[in-house]
Order: structure tokens, then sequence, then C-alpha cells
């Protein structure tokens, strides 16, 4: 089927404009820039890439990747994020937690042990001190947790309405102590593809802690520090070609990602995807599907076939990867995308979020 | 999940489509009439399952495929007004009209608001006296309910400031204008199933009678449109002509006298109300009716109300009728995406394009 299917007409065509250099045609920055699908890369793509173009930007992975003078065979990693999420406090955690796990899995997915982390904070006047203690609690034992130092940050108090309550930015910066260059880019057929655990548990908590739907459920964020678990599959030695944590644009927009860059398919199989019953039955209620939802606390890894077992195994030891299960696989055709067999019997195309699905998850 | 996982059983779904096979012996066009429909056809990967003569059309069902060109700019001129909040679903805020999306004139400056019902843009309005809030209403005899309880609720809090821009439209005068259209030629119809729980599967005897084409009414989940499918095949085997009720679990005959009450008691046909890709159809559209003036946004505010015709090279009316399918469409995937959508077909989840963009590209052009 997929040999017919690329060797048509229609699929060429397609597949060209799909892979059209992206290009920001909009005139203003609308929610759907921000929202972790197609709009987004346009942005990072067709502008960002455009005007700060550099070699180790250019790569697009989650953190910069860099060797120092005198630093040995030990390389460097840097990476940045904000967090805008409302509501600040929500089931299973808050802005804080999340600005600190955050950034520190954005280092782990390169392999890094994070280390040192700055936070810059833009608060609205009038914003209650005690809400700020709780932020500074949280993010405090989050830190500790995945043993990080904050050792650097700013401040800034803009007038009521120049912000919503309180904005966090993070940066972190990591080291590199073994030689595997894990990278998006990396996927090759025969692969196999691990999901750590649950799907959509942050996003469904966000949009159910809104109140807009005076829905109630058990539902918590699954917003936690990957370090260690990443550590731990490190050290079962397997091949890892790539860890991406599949934050906004969910599980869907993450896979994408490796695809395209990897000019891979990757196949997955709907009923191996591990979803709660909870954020299952809200995403029926609210129409949306937990492949899109973002997740705060879950990785995605590409490894080697011979090495996926073992490394399942080591994952479900960890408390963060009970659930961590094989997805999917790599197949060579067609390249670029994802498909899905679904539980019904059916195959489809799993693309990109495209819109936004919900602005401000984190 | 219970009530949900005993719809989605691929075994029985297998049995299904084996038995739709057997008795299969003629290639078979089958339109669904419904977005809802569409999306789980492609979601689910049912087309795979079907044997290769049975083809499935995807129909108007689409309340936001078919608002015009000049509606959305309708909209956008009421929300660009000082004061005006403009409130609305989601999937209608990324529909293009001829110079930008809801979306684009809100990131330039407009009030625009997605809700998840009518009652939510009346609590803001309720919130807010000091605005004029208006909800841009949308959707056949589904929704028609739940803006005509609103509108009856304001009117009785005497809530001023909430107005409606009203595009509501009826599903019977479109099935009569598609089957009076000359290019059509199908075999049978799934009839809609959220749109029946409020008007019934009375108002569909017509299609039999007057048209000769069997018309099932499904529900929603995977099973559910295999087994409708199922249905169509057997009335064409056995040469039976019907209406049947594949969604009885929540429809009947007669529909929600209720909901069909609030209708009535709020909304009057238009005479003419323009459908994109379809034309101008009689009676097809709903507005308010003299009585509940004071809430009819059209009344309160000068809209320019000006038809544009749709882009040249949008093929969204003869994807609608089914005449063509969606990558017959020169722009389908190259000019005209879900993130750069021409015509609307590509902006729904229950749009044909988007719903091909997105799900079926894989399967249906092998």
């Amino acid at each position: 089927m997929t040999s017919e299917f690329t060797s048509s007409p229609l699929f060429a065509r397609v597949e060209r404009a799909r892979r059209r250099k992206p290009r920001v045609t909009d005139e203003f920055i609308t929610l759907a820039h921000g929202s972790g699908g197609k709009a987004m890369h346009e942005l990072i793509e067709g502008l960002f890439l455009d005007y700060l173009r550099n070699p180790l930007l250019e790569a697009l992975e989650d953190q910069a990747v860099f060797e120092v003078a005198g630093g040995g065979p030990h390389r460097l990693a840097f990476t940045t994020d904000s967090y805008v999420v409302s509501p600040i406090f929500f089931p299973g955690g808050d802005i804080g937690r999340l600005a600190v796990a955050g950034t520190v899995n954005d280092l782990a997915m390169g392999g890094t042990r994070p280390l040192y982390l700055s936070a810059g904070f833009i608060i609205e006047e009038g914003f209650p001190i005690a809400d700020l203690k709780r932020i500074l609690a949280s993010m405090r034992a989050t830190a500790a947790e995945a043993g990080v130092q904050i050792v650097t940050g700013d401040t800034k108090v803009v007038e009521r309405g120049g912000a919503d309550k309180i904005f966090i930015n993070t940066a972190g910066i990591g080291l590199i102590e073994h030689e595997a260059r894990l990278s998006a880019a990396a996927a090759r057929p025969g692969d196999q593809i691990i999901l750590s655990g649950t799907m959509g548990d942050h996003g469904a908590t966000i949009m159910i802690a809104r109140g807009e739907f005076e829905l109630e459920t058990e539902v918590e964020s699954d917003a936690a520090p990957l370090g260690s678990l990443v550590r731990e599959m490190l050290e079962v030695g397997g091949e890892i070609r790539a860890l991406r944590d599949p934050t906004r644009g969910g599980v869907a927009t993450t896979l994408n990602e490796i695809a395209l860059s990897s000019e891979v398919c990757l196949r997955i199989n709907e009923a191996s995807l591990p979803v709660r019953e909870e954020v299952k039955g809200a995403c029926e209620i609210l129409g949306l599907d937990p492949l899109y939802l973002g997740n705060e606390g879950k990785l995605i890894a590409i490894v080697s076939a011979e090495s996926a077992a073992p490394l399942v195994a080591r994952m479900k030891e960890h408390p963060l990867g009970r659930e961590a299960r094989i997805i999917g696989e790599v197949i060579p055709d067609p390249p670029g995308i994802v498909v899905m067999q679904t539980a019904f019997g059916g195959t489809r195309i799993v693309d990109m979020l495209v819109g936004e699905q919900l602005p401000r998850i984190c | 999940m219970k009530f949900i996982d005993e719809y989605r059983q691929s075994d029985i779904a297998r049995k299904l489509a084996e038995e739709i096979t057997r008795l299969t012996s003629r290639p078979l066009k089958i339109m669904e009439v419904c977005g809802g429909h569409t999306h789980t056809i492609f979601k689910y990967g049912i087309e795979d399952l079907l044997p290769p003569n049975i083809t499935l059309i995807h129909g108007p069902g689409c309340p936001v495929c078919v608002i015009p060109l000049g509606r959305v700019d309708d909209a956008i001129s009421i929300a660009v007004r000082p004061g005006v909040i403009l409130t609305t679903f989601g999937d209608m805020m990324r529909v293009p009209g001829s110079k930008a999306s809801l979306l684009q004139a809100k990131a330039a400056g407009a009030d625009v608001r997605m809700v998840y019902s009518p009652l939510d843009a009346l609590k803001i309005a309720r919130q807010r006296p000091d605005r004029e809030v208006v909800f841009l209403a949308l959707g056949f005899e589904t929704t028609a309910p739940s803006t005509a309880m609103t509108v009856l609720q304001a009117t009785r809090e005497g809530v001023a400031n909430f107005s409606v821009f009203c595009n509501h439209i009826m599903i019977v005068p479109a099935l009569k204008a598609m089957l009076d259209s000359p290019d059509l030629q199908l075999d049978g119809f799934l009839g809609p199933g959220h749109v029946s729980t409020a008007i019934g599967t009375r108002p569909y005897e017509f299609v039999p009678r007057e048209y000769g084409k069997p018309l099932v009414v499904a529900g929603f989940e995977p099973l559910d449109v295999l087994q409708s499918v199922y249905m169509i095949v057997k009335q064409i085997v056995e040469g039976r002509v019907e209406v049947e009720n594949q969604y009885a679990r929540v429809i009947q005959r007669d529909g929600n006298p209720k909901a069909l009450a609030a209708i009535c008691e709020v909304f009057e046909p238009r005479d003419y109300f323009e459908w994109r890709g379809l034309g101008s159809i009689a009676r097809s559209g709903m507005k308010l009716r003299s009585q509940y003036a004071r809430h009819d946004a059209e009344l309160k505010f000068a809209v320019p109300g000006l038809r544009i015709a749709d882009p040249k090279a949008c093929q969204c009316g003869e994807i609608l009728k089914g005449v063509k399918r969606p990558w017959e469409c020169k722009v389908f995937g190259t000019a005209c995406t879900p993130e750069t959508p021409i015509g609307s077909c590509m902006v729904s989840s229950e749009g044909a394009c988007a719903a091909y963009y997105n799900f079926g590209r894989l399967s249906k052009i092998a």
C-alpha cells in the first residue's frame, strides 16, 4: 500500500508543498504561532532562524550542544524556555515546578546532566507575595529533585495588565559526559519507538483546571524532571538515537518532528498508546485528541531494535517510567510521515497539530 | 471506557465489513451528509474496511464549511467595532473571509473570544454590561435549539447588550437541493445523527418517497457508521427504499419536541441563504423573528451583507456535492492546507478536504 501511495502524483505534490521552506505570511502574531504546531514551526524556521542563523541554532534541537576549549572530552548543553501557564496553580504542579522541570527536561533530552539554571521573573503589579512564596518553594523542591541549582536570576515588575500574574523564564546548562550524539535526525528504519507513560495528563489537567467546563476529574499534571530517568536509560548502554519530551503539540507533533528530521516513517499502533481513563473521558467530552495534548513529564525514545526490550525493562523500574512501552517502529516509507494502525483495524496519517488546541499550557 | 468502547470493537467491525463485502455486487456511492461522520470515517480508517466497490461521498453537513465568505466578512465588520466582544465556536475562528479570518482580526486588535456554548456568551454579556456581546451562531438544527434557548433567556433577563449574528441553517432544504442537482449520482444516504436528535427521522421520508433513495440515520461511533452502511446495502440488495434509524438509542421518529418548539419560537426561515459552494438555497437559513429583534445583531449593527464569490481556485462546491473528490481540486494540499486554507472544507476537522489531508492521504490515494 505504501509504495502505491508514494508513487501517486498527489503524494509528490502534497509532500513538496509540505516541505516548502516555511514562510511567515501573517501580518500579526496569532495564538496559533505559540501552539507548538505548524504555525510555530513556520515562525521559528521562517523568521527566527532566518534572522539569527548559526550552525548551532540550525540544528533546532531542544538544546544547543558545544565543546569548550580545555573542556576535555565533555561537551556542554545550553537551553532556555519561558513559562506562561494559566492557571498558575493546578493539580499536580504549578508554574514554578514547570519552569524548573521543563528546562531540566530540555537538557536531559540531549543526554545531558543538568547542572545550573537561571530564573527570570516578570511579575504583574499587585501579585500576592504569598503566591510568589508558594511558587519559589515549589521551584526549590523541584530543583532538589532534579539535582540542579538555580544560580542566577532577574526580576521585572510591570504595571497591572502589562502581564498576566507571573511569567517565568529559565535557562539551563549541563554536561554531556558520553559519546552518544542524540538527535531527532538519527532515527533509522528498524528502530523502535518507546513512550515513557500515559499521554495528555498535563494538557487535560490545565484544560479542566481553567474551570470553563465545570468538569471534575481526578486527573493530575505529570510535570516532573526527567534527568534521573534519562541517566538510568543511558546506563543501560543500548543504542539510543533520539530522546524528545512531547510537550506542546503532544506525542503526535513530536513524532512528526522526528519523522521529518530523520526522513523516515514512524508507524505507531493505537492500541498500544497509554491514556488514562479520566483523560480519555475528558477528551471525548471536549472533542480533543490525547495524541495532541501536551505532556510535561514524559519522553519519547527512538532506539535500536535490540536495545528496546532492556531499555523498557529498566524504565519500568523508575517511578517516572512505570508505564513505559513500545508504541511503534521506524520504517523507511513514506518518509517524513507518521502513520497509525487504528485500534479499529484501519490506517491513518497522524499529522502535526494545526491551529491552537489549547493556549498557555506551559 | 464504558458506553464508548462497545462501539469501537474491531472484531465486530471485521464481521460487519465481511458481511457488507458479501452483499455488495455492484459499485455503490453512498453519501454521508454529516461532517461528524466524515470525521469518524477518517479517524478510524473505516474506508480501509469497506470493499473497493463502495465509495463514500462526503456531503455538505459541516456547518463551518458552508459559511460563505461574505458572512465571515460581515462578522469581522461587527467584531472590529469599538466596544464589541464577538464570541463564537473554535472552528469558526480560522475560516477565511475575503481578506482575513476572525483569528487574524483578533490578532489585529478585535475582541474575538472562543466559547463552547451560547450560554457562555450570555454570561460574558451579563459580566460586561458596558460592552456589546455578539454570538456568531452557526450550525444546523443541532445547535439552533441552544441558541434559541439562550435568546429566550436573554429576553427573560433583559440582557440588552447580548445579540446573535445568526447563521443557522436547515438540513432538509440542503438535502433537497443536493437531490435536485443534475450531476449528482448517489445510491443512498447516511442521515445525520445529531441533527436528527432535534428533528427526528420523519422529515427525511421524502427522500425514499420522492427520490427513491434509501436513507439510514446513523450514529457517530465507528460501528454505528459501519452498521449503517450495512443497512443501506441490505436495503438495496432486498429492493427496499426507506428511512431507517440506526441511531435509535438516541433518536426518535418525531425528534425532540421541546427543541423544535424553541427553534420555532425564536427563528423563522429566511427567503434565501447563501451556502458556500452550493449557492443560494430557498428557505434554508434561519433568522430571528421580529419579536426578538433587539437581540438580532444584523439589525443592531449595519452589516455590509455583500455577496462575495468563492475564490476561483477553490472547488469546495463540487466537493460538497460529491462531484469531485478532494484531491481532484487543483489547490488541495498545496496552496490550500489546514494552516493556510483557501476553502472552508479545509478548515474544520469535519470538512472533507481537511479530513483527507489530515487522515486520508495515505489510504485513499493508493
